[in-house]
């Protein structure tokens, strides 16, 4: 993901600004670290360049 | 675009994993993209392949977000160099963030003879009407809306065409049919969206 998309994203449960903590990175692109909502303490985690803004719940890989 | 590109949707339930472009995604993009500003920001809702919002940025040149419930999608997504994210349709999205949201949703009722159970049934099924997944969209997507912006919400006869307006008229949307295609059993549909 790219850093701007920061200003667009929220906490999916209380819709609160994000803190970013980033892992690595390929130029601009962040590929691996976490969006920490400092709100409720939830950690959603960026994985291959993609953020994983799923609440917990709904994280499960296959579908329920 | 050759027909290879658009196989009938009946043939794409075969298919994999992650919903790839057929009718109903075309129909969507063609129509949203020749409405679109090149300054406006918009959301693809359900992105899957990525193919909405691929086309909308390279015909209309505006900023374009991903968003889809699966992994794969984003992947793939990922792959056209889209801006893409894993979340449940606007939940992940500031408020008044987006010009344009987009969304080719799961419109079909689930199968009376039972469920397959996977990612390629969640991206097609809207629960017993059809209309589960619209109606959860259409609660939170003004709140990611800009006010003058436009919701474009693919749809198809099976889906119901009033029922889905009125819907969306509980919610505070006006609505307009600003494209229409006969399939085999459906006739597809572009509704556009306005806050009232």
């Amino acid at each position: 993901m790219n850093e701007d998309l920061m200003d667009i994203l929220c906490c999916p449960l209380d819709k609160h600004e994000l803190e970013l903590a980033v892992e690595s990175r390929d130029d601009d692109e962040i590929l691996t670290g976490t969006l920490t909502c400092p709100e409720c303490g939830e950690v959603y985690p960026i994985e291959d360049g993609i953020p994983n803004m799923l609440p917990p719940d709904m994280r499960e890989e296959a579908p329920a | 675009m050759t027909d290879d590109e658009h196989p009938q949707l009946t043939e794409l339930r075969e298919l994999d994993q992650v919903y790839q472009p057929a009718e109903d995604s075309h129909l969507l993009a063609s129509t949203a993209a020749a409405d679109i500003d090149g300054g406006a920001s918009v959301l693809d809702v359900g992105t899957g392949a990525g193919y909405v919002a691929d086309y909308i940025r390279e015909e209309s040149g505006a900023s374009v977000v991903g968003v889809d419930l699966n992994p794969m999608a984003c992947e793939q997504a990922r792959g056209r160099d889209l801006a893409v994210l894993r979340g449940d349709l606007v939940s992940p999205f500031r408020a008044a963030t987006f010009d344009v949201v987009c969304f080719n949703p799961p419109y079909l009722p689930d199968a009376p003879e039972g469920v397959w159970d996977d990612w390629m049934e969640q991206a097609i099924t809207g629960g017993e009407d059809g209309r589960a997944v619209i109606r959860e969209f259409l609660a939170d997507v003004g709140r990611v809306l800009r006010p003058d912006g436009s919701v474009y919400l693919l749809i198809s006869t099976v889906t119901g065409l009033e029922d889905v307006r009125s819907l969306a008229a509980d919610n505070g949307f006006g609505s307009k049919v600003i494209a229409e295609k006969s399939e085999s059993f459906e006739t597809l549909i572009v509704l556009r969206l306005s806050p009232e």
